[in-house]
């Protein structure tokens, strides 16, 4: 007990020092930590971006380009897929249900989806979470959309808001559809992944925001000004106003339409989203053991090249891929840590011939070599282990503070609990690292005990 | 080994003690024998040997040949292990500052030398830390840090601590060259007042002044390599 106080003791005489040494140590455990927690959370809320979805179809092309643009909403497909591969896949006996969706537009920085209400009821994430709305109702009209959680945030949206959404995914769009605003229907709750960030629309939206753009050229005026299509235009949403339950009934009737008249009219953009290329199909299966058989048969598609990703397995992929980054984090947080490790014995090392006199007299009292050797190791865990206490307690400082912008700027849901078993092996071995580096001074002190008299000489 | 070795506090026979890897010796004690409770005056200029003496006497240093019994025990004999607890528990060492681990206040200075006696004779020790502080008039510093003590209640402090646990030998390395007269005189005075007869001690000054009080003195000459060695010559040419 005495000895415990004494290296305590001992260690507050040298507080400069000391000091100095548990802050290096902290800043590398915080380090170890910190990465360590944050990469678990990131591959958590990573992986459990999307769940329910069993297969992803896009066009043929890299799987982890189709999971990337489809889920994370980053880049963008080379090559789009027809509207008749999608019906044809709803028509699949395996296949349960599918999600058309449609990217290429933005709104301040965040993608616009077109998609279809199903979205909403068979989308799902984490542990089969399914989306919530915070505010309104799924899109029923042409010109409703559904925003993400931290879109109504950020752009401080509500409920019923006009806005407008751009042609492209830039984030300053030059090309706005100043003529097409679009109604806040519904706001989604939190999710923690990149569908708070998104915008929803309708299939038929996506048609009317291009309606009077071929390949991103406006077109005059005169020709969109129609009184016709103004008229279609109106009965249209009329319909949809009416009863949105409708809806799909509507888009078959105008499926039939389309195959007929599609020769012919190919300018003809406000009869629905039928003609439109899509750019991936989620798709939820009646038997998940089917999966890989459906993938087989959707890859070897013959209308058009297709391709069929598992979200799991794609997942994992790309987390492997980041998994480098990753490593040389880590690889620099224990550097980090190796550093105060060093640089504690360095100056434990140094200390020892000023503590020359301590040791006489402790020797004159009957303390033999091995008691100055554990005395030595008792500092280095008492150094470790405030090191660790101070790691332990500015990291929770630090995530509580930063939760609230990660979850805002990076739609990272940090937990604030960070110790886990792994984590405690971590700091375990930390520890034992020290003690084993602190082997060093600790036998010098002993090698010094046996050599020096108790008369030490200035 | 004789009788007087075996009931002496302190013998040395035929010791040579020679530093480092030297091959001459530095110091030669051929007989040097300590009764119990004898109070022993060793004095001699500095650089001539006394704390090589000293951390013989103390079991930190051993002797290239000979035997040094402590109490009767040959501790040249005993392990590491064993001459250190020897020493916590029959030695109180004094020195001639800097006694005191300065970053633990006074009371916890001296418990540090209770960590190192046998079980048995903590509870005692412990005991004997509010006597002690009293008659050395220290008391009321006990809880002060060691450093914020003067000189002269330092040396009392670690004259307190010596006695702690009732060591049958003391050693005291030129305790007072670092105190006035006034302080010098009052230490020497408490240091006899509280060695009781049964308690030896072996006093190391080059203060020729101090001799008076002790049963008997020695020249730290008597023991040097070099001087025994012209002592001989001189003999021969007589």
């Amino acid at each position: 007990m005495m000895r415990m106080r004494l290296a305590g003791k001992s260690l507050l005489n040298r507080r400069g020092t000391v000091l100095l040494t548990i802050l290096s140590l902290t800043i590398g455990i915080l380090l170890v930590l910190g990465i360590n927690h944050l990469r678990t959370q990131v591959k958590e809320s990573f992986n459990n971006t999307l769940s329910g979805t069993d297969l992803i179809v896009g066009a043929r092309g890299g799987a982890l380009n189709l999971l990337l643009y489809s889920v994370f909403h980053m880049g963008s497909s080379t090559h789009s897929i027809r509207w008749q591969t999608y019906e044809e896949l709803t028509k699949h006996s395996q296949v349960k249900w599918a999600i058309p969706l449609a990217m290429g537009d933005s709104h301040k920085g965040h993608r616009v989806v077109a998609t279809t209400p199903d979205f909403f009821t068979h989308y799902a994430y984490g542990k089969k979470q399914q989306l919530n709305f915070a505010a309104g109702k799924s899109f029923a009209g042409k010109y409703d959309v559904v925003i993400g959680a931290a879109v109504a945030r950020k752009l401080n949206y509500q409920l019923g808001d006009k806005i407008v959404l751009a042609h492209g995914i830039a984030e300053v769009s030059l090309a706005k559809h100043n003529d097409s605003p679009f109604v806040i229907s519904g706001v989604l709750a939190p999710t923690g992944t990149p569908v708070d960030n998104s915008l929803y629309i309708s299939l038929a939206g996506m048609a009317a925001i291009h309606e009077d753009w071929q390949s991103g050229v406006k077109i005059p005026a005169p020709k969109k000004e129609s009184p016709q299509t103004e008229q279609k235009k109106d009965a249209h949403e009329h319909e949809h106003n009416h009863d949105h339950d409708h809806d799909d009934e509507a888009h078959h009737e105008h499926a039939d339409d389309h195959s007929t008249e599609e020769e012919h009219d190919e300018h003809h953009h406000d009869h629905h989203a039928h003609d439109q290329s899509l750019s991936a199909i989620f798709v939820g299966l009646h038997n998940r053991a089917t999966t890989f058989a459906v993938q087989q048969q959707i890859n070897q598609y013959t209308g058009e090249p297709l391709q069929a990703v598992i979200p799991g397995l794609a997942l994992t992929e790309l987390w492997q891929l980041v998994g480098s980054v990753e490593t040389a984090f880590n690889l620099i947080a224990w550097l980090v840590v190796i550093a105060g490790l060093l640089g504690m014995t360095t100056s434990l090392l140094a200390g020892l011939s000023q503590r020359q006199r301590e040791f006489a007299i402790l020797r004159s009292l009957g303390a033999g070599p091995w008691y100055l050797f554990v005395l030595v190791i008792l500092e280095v865990l008492l150094i470790c282990s405030s090191a660790i206490v101070f790691a332990i307690a500015l990291l929770t400082l630090l995530l509580w503070s930063l939760q609230p912008w990660l979850l805002s700027e990076w739609g990272i849901q940090l937990a604030l609990n960070f110790m886990t078993s792994q984590q405690g092996y971590y700091l375990l071995v930390i520890l034992l690292s020290g003690v084993v580096l602190s082997l060093v001074p600790a036998f010098n002190a002993c090698r010094r005990a046996l050599g020096d008299g108790l008369v030490v000489k200035y | 080994m004789n009788k007087s070795t075996s009931n002496n506090a302190i013998s040395f026979e035929s010791v040579r003690y020679a530093w480092g890897k030297q091959d001459s010796p530095f110091l030669v004690i051929n007989d040097l024998q300590i009764a119990p409770g004898e109070k022993l005056f060793l004095y001699g200029a500095s650089g001539s040997g006394k704390s090589t003496l000293l951390n013989l006497m103390a079991g930190v240093l051993l002797p290239r040949a000979g035997s040094i019994h402590l109490l009767g025990a040959d501790i040249t004999r005993l392990s590491n292990r064993q001459r250190d607890q020897f020493r916590a528990q029959h030695m109180g060492i004094i020195f001639q500052q800097f006694n005191l681990i300065p970053y633990l206040n006074c009371a916890d200075n001296l418990r540090m030398r209770i960590e190192f006696l046998p079980r048995d004779q903590q509870q005692d020790a412990i005991a004997q830390i509010p006597v002690l502080l009293e008659r050395l008039g220290i008391a009321h510093v006990a809880q002060q840090q060691a450093h914020q003590l003067s000189v002269g209640q330092q040396q009392r402090v670690a004259l307190a601590r010596a006695l702690l646990g009732s060591p049958r030998i003391i050693i005291a390395d030129e305790p007072t060259s670092a105190l006035d007269a006034g302080l010098r005189e009052e230490f020497m005075s408490l240091l006899f007042e509280l060695l009781d007869e049964k308690t030896g001690l072996v006093f190391v000054s080059h203060d020729q002044q101090l001799r008076s009080r002790f049963d008997r003195a020695l020249d730290m000459q008597a023991f040097r390599a070099d001087s025994i060695a012209a002592a001989n010559t001189s003999e021969v040419q007589v």
